[in-house]
């Protein structure tokens, strides 16, 4: 699968009553992985949903892809793959019948559509399941099955709604390795909506972080992290603290950047202490307005109550 | 073991009493159709010739009300599951309305309904005097129940869902109606398609109204012969009434029943 470029220019969206998205124009090169990342109601659904064709966008926005626009093409002809977070799986059919039921649509031969529903079945390792009715699988089947029917038919896009949301932790975290060496394997162009930033740093080649129904930052989760333009993208994004400086501005900087030196310049008091495990969290008053909170890896009983000193490594200061 | 309380003891006695309450009249009646001479009583003898009688006398309304029950199951198949399954994709006030507007003729009683009917359209002769007339009312009054069948079956599974679903897939909407959406609308449409078959068939109200002497159905032909003929014959009528409908109540039980999970069967491993 060669993976086509996805352009939107423009995008909006009002809903009766209310603005969902702002105009947005986003260009995403084939093959590449974008996330949408975001809290609920930020526009990143109505995003992903105008780029399947499941939403029209306000006059003035159009889609592209490729050299093709797509506006007004619907979603039935747009040759995207779906993934969605109620799986939207079919009741009514077996695992196989889904994963074909692109191909049976599409008027595939049923010859030719046997050896795919094999292979689909064989990239998501669900080969016991094929007879299986959807009410007998699991959370994590389920998923590997939806993602099995939308590529199943090689779509141009591939576009996943939350598609891990429904999960536990630990399942989300295999599948979402198991997603990222998928997306690599085919080489597609995947744009991915989660609420989840950890999902987010791990998939993205990009990620368009979203707030209001705007476009709040778009970079490598590195740039994201380590040089967020805004505010609401530091806060978003991990942990981040606000401290003064003597001219009265403000400035950030991040739990892991601080180091335990006993003539460091920012001191305060302790007030708790989480063991981690490979690490302590402490939460430091005194220092700003707010309590501080640093990360270390010494293997120091901490007191609550007692001084703290800590310095920071050099460049870990953030000035937005 | 545990057992049994003297309270468990008078629960099951008095459920006892409930149900032979509600069965015996019934047992009765259907014997008085078997029974030579009802005024003898049993001792008289068990026949079949008040069942022939009706069958000879009362055939045409039989096979009347099945003509009416089959084409009113029809109609509203042909109506009420596309308009089920508008009212559940419109999300706006007017549906919400409209469905509680379907309780109306459920409510109003059917001597009101056949009366509406007959003022509006008594008027045009031949529709009057014909059973389509009957069937008008019948598929008024019994559309509710496929609608409502139909709407509870389509709220309860994603409807939106799977046909984004499907239309991603590239399923035209007649391909995502009759791949997707009709499959999994099946058990509503089914329960329904039973209830508006026995309701058809049982109607009175209504058809009482709108009956003429050449359009008689089974419930009024029954309501005849108890009005004109032998007891015995009125009982025989019963007895065939029931040799109809009992297996529609019968398959109505079996398909509404909680369906066990196959889950248990099939060993689920997480992956």
């Amino acid at each position: 699968m060669n993976g086509v470029p996805v352009r939107l220019e423009a995008c909006a969206k009002t809903f009766p009553g209310h603005r969902a998205l702002e105009p947005l124009s986003l260009q995403i090169t084939g093959g590449e992985t974008v996330v949408l990342l975001g809290p609920s109601g930020c526009g990143k659904t109505t995003t992903l949903r105008i780029m399947a064709g499941l939403e029209a966008p306000d006059p003035g926005g159009r889609v592209y892809f490729g050299d093709e626009d797509v506006t007004a093409i619907p979603i039935e002809r747009r040759n995207v793959g779906m993934v969605f977070q109620s799986y939207a799986l079919f009741p009514n059919m077996s695992v196989a019948q889904n994963i074909a039921y692109g191909l049976a649509v599409r008027g595939v031969d049923r010859r030719e559509r046997g050896p795919r529903v094999d292979e689909m079945l064989g990239m998501m390792q669900i080969e016991a399941l094929a007879q299986r009715r959807i009410d007998q699988l699991s959370g994590g089947q389920r998923q590997r099955v939806a993602l099995a029917r939308a590529i199943a038919i090689r779509p141009r896009v591939l576009l996943l709604d939350e598609p891990l949301a429904a999960l536990d932790a630990k399942l989300r975290e295999t599948l979402r390795i198991e997603i990222d060496l998928l997306l690599r394997r085919l080489g597609i162009t995947a744009i991915y909506v989660t609420h989840d930033q950890s999902e987010a740093m791990a998939l993205g080649d990009r990620i368009v972080v979203m707030n209001h129904g705007r476009v709040a930052q778009i970079g490598t989760p590195r740039e994201i992290y380590q040089r967020p333009v805004d505010r609401f993208v530091a806060d978003f994004i991990g942990t981040m603290n606000a401290i003064t400086e003597g001219d009265g501005r403000e400035a950030l900087f991040r739990p892991e950047d601080a180091i335990l030196t006993e003539n460091g310049p920012y001191r305060g008091r302790l007030v708790k202490a989480f063991f981690l495990g490979d690490r302590v969290r402490l939460v430091i008053e005194g220092v700003s307005e707010r309590p501080c909170i640093i990360e270390t890896a010494d293997r120091v009983a901490f007191e609550p109550g007692s001084p703290i000193a800590f310095d920071l490594r050099p460049g870990a200061l953030l000035r937005l | 073991m545990k057992r049994f309380s003297l309270g468990f003891a008078l629960w099951c006695g008095f459920t006892l009493c409930v149900c032979a309450f509600l069965v015996v009249p019934i047992v009765l009646s259907i014997m008085a159709g078997l029974t030579f001479n009802i005024f003898q009583g049993i001792t008289s003898g068990l026949t079949l010739t008040w069942v022939f009688k009706v069958w000879d006398l009362y055939r045409d309304t039989i096979w009347l009300s099945l003509l009416i029950a089959v084409c009113c199951l029809g109609c509203d198949l042909v109506v009420g599951v596309p308009a089920a399954y508008v009212l559940v994709k419109a999300q706006s006030r007017t549906a919400r309305l409209l469905e509680e507007l379907l309780a109306v003729p459920i409510a109003v009683p059917g001597l009101a309904l056949a009366l509406a009917l007959i003022q509006t359209y008594g008027a045009f002769g031949g529709f009057r005097k014909s059973w389509t007339f009957i069937l008008a009312g019948h598929v008024l009054f019994t559309l509710p129940f496929m609608i409502r069948s139909v709407i509870a079956v389509l709220s309860s599974i994603d409807l939106q869902a799977l046909e984004e679903g499907a239309a991603s897939l590239g399923a035209s909407f007649w391909q995502r109606l009759w791949g997707v959406v009709l499959p999994n609308a099946m058990s509503g449409i089914v329960a329904g398609a039973l209830m508006v078959f026995t309701l058809s068939v049982g109607e009175f109200n209504l058809t009482w109204m709108l009956h003429t002497p050449l359009t008689k159905t089974l419930p009024v032909g029954l309501a005849d012969s108890y009005a004109s003929m032998r007891l015995e014959i009125g009982s025989a009528y019963t007895l065939l009434f029931f040799i109809m409908i009992v297996p529609m109540l019968l398959f109505m039980q079996w398909y509404g029943r909680p369906r066990t999970q196959r889950v248990a069967a099939a060993p689920v491993t997480e992956l």
